[in-house]
């Protein structure tokens, strides 16, 4: 039907991008655009090239490579960072449910218990390890009140170690957690639970075989989220942890490798490092992901 | 929504429909059998045992909902085999009872898609297979019709009445359309403003509404303000207003002499020279509805009527009406 000679008529760009299937307002998107290049994908990529270029140029171009997995104690960052970020970001996502499932409905109190836990987030990472670094001390206000009460009678050792770290991140990582489950949940058309119920389903049936079903997707989400953020701590592995032991993070690796060598080399294949792990997870995840359900979840003709 | 006195005992086996515009307190009725809305006050017995205090899941009521609520993650046959699933039924036994449901809705062909994967009407009726196949007391649904396109609507209303005839479920159903409500129902109750109107048969109700609401509601588009004359009786009741002047064979409980509403069908108004009330009058508008023709005229002194007539009329041409006297019927004029 197309015979109609269109080389006649002069060239006219929207009517050309039109039948081209270029929706217009993408142009929108250059300046972002640019500013990705700029900012992440360069930096990217020149770090990469960076890391193949060690500062010993005889070690080769493995060289930073081969000196990181060599050495025990660079080695055991990864797990390091691993045993921090899985547990917290785990944590985090599975605490967020039953409060989440609680706070769907208008529930007194509401705005206050969602402006508690946004306060965290707002106030930094750094702010809070500081805040922390004084209340968890053993002479502290926690460890004091522990000791008053009488629930113990030595003061924990909860800075320095593991357990600073971890308590950080639960508190910075949780509300990000809570906000974003509590979103999920709020999409999940709520008549699917009662005719769950009228069906003759116990509350946790319908969570077991409704609700959970369906959250699930977005959990996956929330969790690969959490476990980005927990897998690049810095402020406080080096503030409230060992980082010179058991809070030997890559990230903390990597940073040394800066401060102590001056190895912008080594750093950057740290990083990279950092970076494949996290997406090695992260696609673990998702591929998880997708086979589940993970259509709509308002219910009704879709 | 308030629901105010609501007091009602249903047959085993009967159709009931909860008819009212909305925001008259229909569904708010049906949540509280369903047990999804707490009683503020009263009782409902299941025979001879209370279940107001039971939550939803106790009841062993079956419910159907105006979005379908189907489980999106769930296959047609999951979602229907869903509530004998949580009963604990036997495999052999919910596959059985399952596929007898799904032919039973005619969705052999569809019953391993999604929800999504379905049309409206499908999903329809999976929503009344999951809730049938656990044979349930009682089967609520509310306004399960309401997002059907006008002909599949039609199909459904015969389906759900196949149903019903086939499996005798005592079926408790919310609507806002009254033509649903007739074609179904053994009983309609008619609510207003959470307030019980009428109680009784769609003949009944159809026929002779008991006030004025519920007789606006039921399609007796003509209400006129008139004033009945003193000294009436039975079959010879006066009204009067200014150029028109009716008689009524019954008047309705509180009706006396002085203002009072009248309530006439458009069905009711004949242009045949048929015994009856006469009304002259002019024909103002004419809109053609397929198997007639839906007219509205005005009388000398500027009361607007409405009436259906197969026969086509001019705008403008002058017009007899007549009206039997049993047709016109006659409310006091307090409850409009």
């Amino acid at each position: 039907m197309s015979s109609v000679d269109t080389s006649a008529r002069t060239f006219n760009l929207k009517s050309w991008l039109a039948e081209h299937g270029v929706d217009r307002l993408l142009f929108l998107l250059v300046p972002a655009f640019l500013a990705m290049l700029a900012f992440f994908i360069y930096p990217t990529i020149y770090g990469t090239y960076l890391s193949f270029h060690p500062m010993e140029a005889k070690s080769g171009a493995l060289g930073n490579y081969r000196s990181f997995f060599g050495d025990t104690y660079m080695r055991n960052s990864i797990w390091n960072t691993f045993r921090i970020a899985l547990p917290v970001s785990l944590i985090n996502v599975f605490a967020a449910v039953p409060l989440a499932v609680r706070l769907r409905h208008r529930v007194r109190g509401k705005r206050t218990i969602n402006t508690l836990l946004v306060i965290p987030m707002s106030l930094g990472t750094v702010l809070i390890a500081e805040g922390l670094s004084a209340y968890l001390a053993p002479n502290g206000w926690f460890n004091r009140t522990l000791l008053a009460a009488g629930i113990i009678d030595q003061p924990l050792q909860l800075l320095h170690n593991f357990w600073g770290v971890i308590i950080s991140l639960l508190i910075t990582g949780f509300p990000f957690a809570f906000l974003l489950t509590l979103s999920y949940i709020s999409g999940i058309n709520p008549k699917m639970e009662e005719a769950a119920s009228t069906l003759g389903a116990t509350s946790w049936q319908r969570f077991r075989y409704i609700t959970f079903p369906l959250l699930t997707p977005g959990l996956a989400i929330t969790f690969c989220l959490n476990f980005v953020l927990a897998f690049s701590v810095f402020p406080s592995a080096n503030l409230l942890g060992n980082p010179a032991g058991d809070s030997h993070v890559l990230a903390v690796a990597a940073a040394q490798a800066i401060v102590n060598n001056y190895d912008y080399s080594m750093a950057s294949a740290i990083s990279v490092i950092t970076g494949a792990f996290e997406l090695a997870v992260v696609a673990l995840v998702l591929v998880m992901r997708s086979r589940l359900y993970s259509g709509s979840t308002s219910g009704g003709k879709g | 929504m308030a629901l105010s006195n609501l007091s009602l005992t249903i047959g085993n086996g009967e159709f009931v429909a909860l008819l009212g515009p909305s925001g008259c307190g229909k569904s708010t009725a049906l949540n509280c059998l369903a047990g999804l809305l707490p009683l503020t006050g009263g009782s409902i017995f299941l025979d001879d045992r209370r279940i107001d205090t039971l939550p939803p899941e106790r009841r062993d009521f079956g419910m159907v909902f105006q979005n379908y609520a189907l489980f999106p993650h769930l296959t047609v046959r999951q979602n229907i085999g869903f509530g004998l699933k949580i009963k604990k039924v036997a495999k052999s036994e919910i596959e059985r009872r399952v596929t007898a449901a799904i032919n039973l809705v005619q969705l052999s062909l569809h019953a391993d898609k999604h929800p999504s994967q379905l049309s409206g009407g499908q999903q329809q009726r999976v929503a009344i297979a999951r809730a049938i196949v656990i044979e349930p007391q009682v089967v609520l649904m509310d306004e399960p019709l309401s997002n059907l396109d006008a002909k599949l609507r039609h199909e459904m209303r015969s389906e759900i009445k196949r149903l019903h005839r086939e499996l005798g479920l005592t079926t408790v159903y919310v609507t806002h359309d009254q033509e649903e409500a007739l074609s179904l129902a053994d009983r309609l109750v008619v609510l207003h403003d959470g307030k019980v109107q009428q109680i009784g048969t769609p003949e009944d109700v159809y026929m002779n509404p008991v006030n004025s609401f519920v007789a606006d509601f039921m399609g007796y588009r003509n209400l006129i303000s008139m004033d009945l004359l003193a000294g009436g009786s039975a079959g010879n009741y006066s009204l009067r207003a200014p150029g028109l002047e009716l008689t009524a064979s019954n008047l309705f409980s509180g009706s006396a002499a002085g203002k009072v509403r009248v309530a006439i069908r458009p069905e009711d108004l004949f242009i045949e020279n048929t015994s009856g009330n006469s009304i002259s009058c002019t024909v103002k508008s004419v809109e053609y509805q397929g198997k007639d023709f839906a007219v509205e005229v005005s009388t000398a002194q500027g009361i607007t009527l409405h009436l259906r007539t197969p026969k086509k009329l001019e705008v403008g041409q002058s017009t007899n009406l007549t009206v039997a006297s049993d047709r016109v019927l006659v409310y006091p004029d307090s409850d409009a």
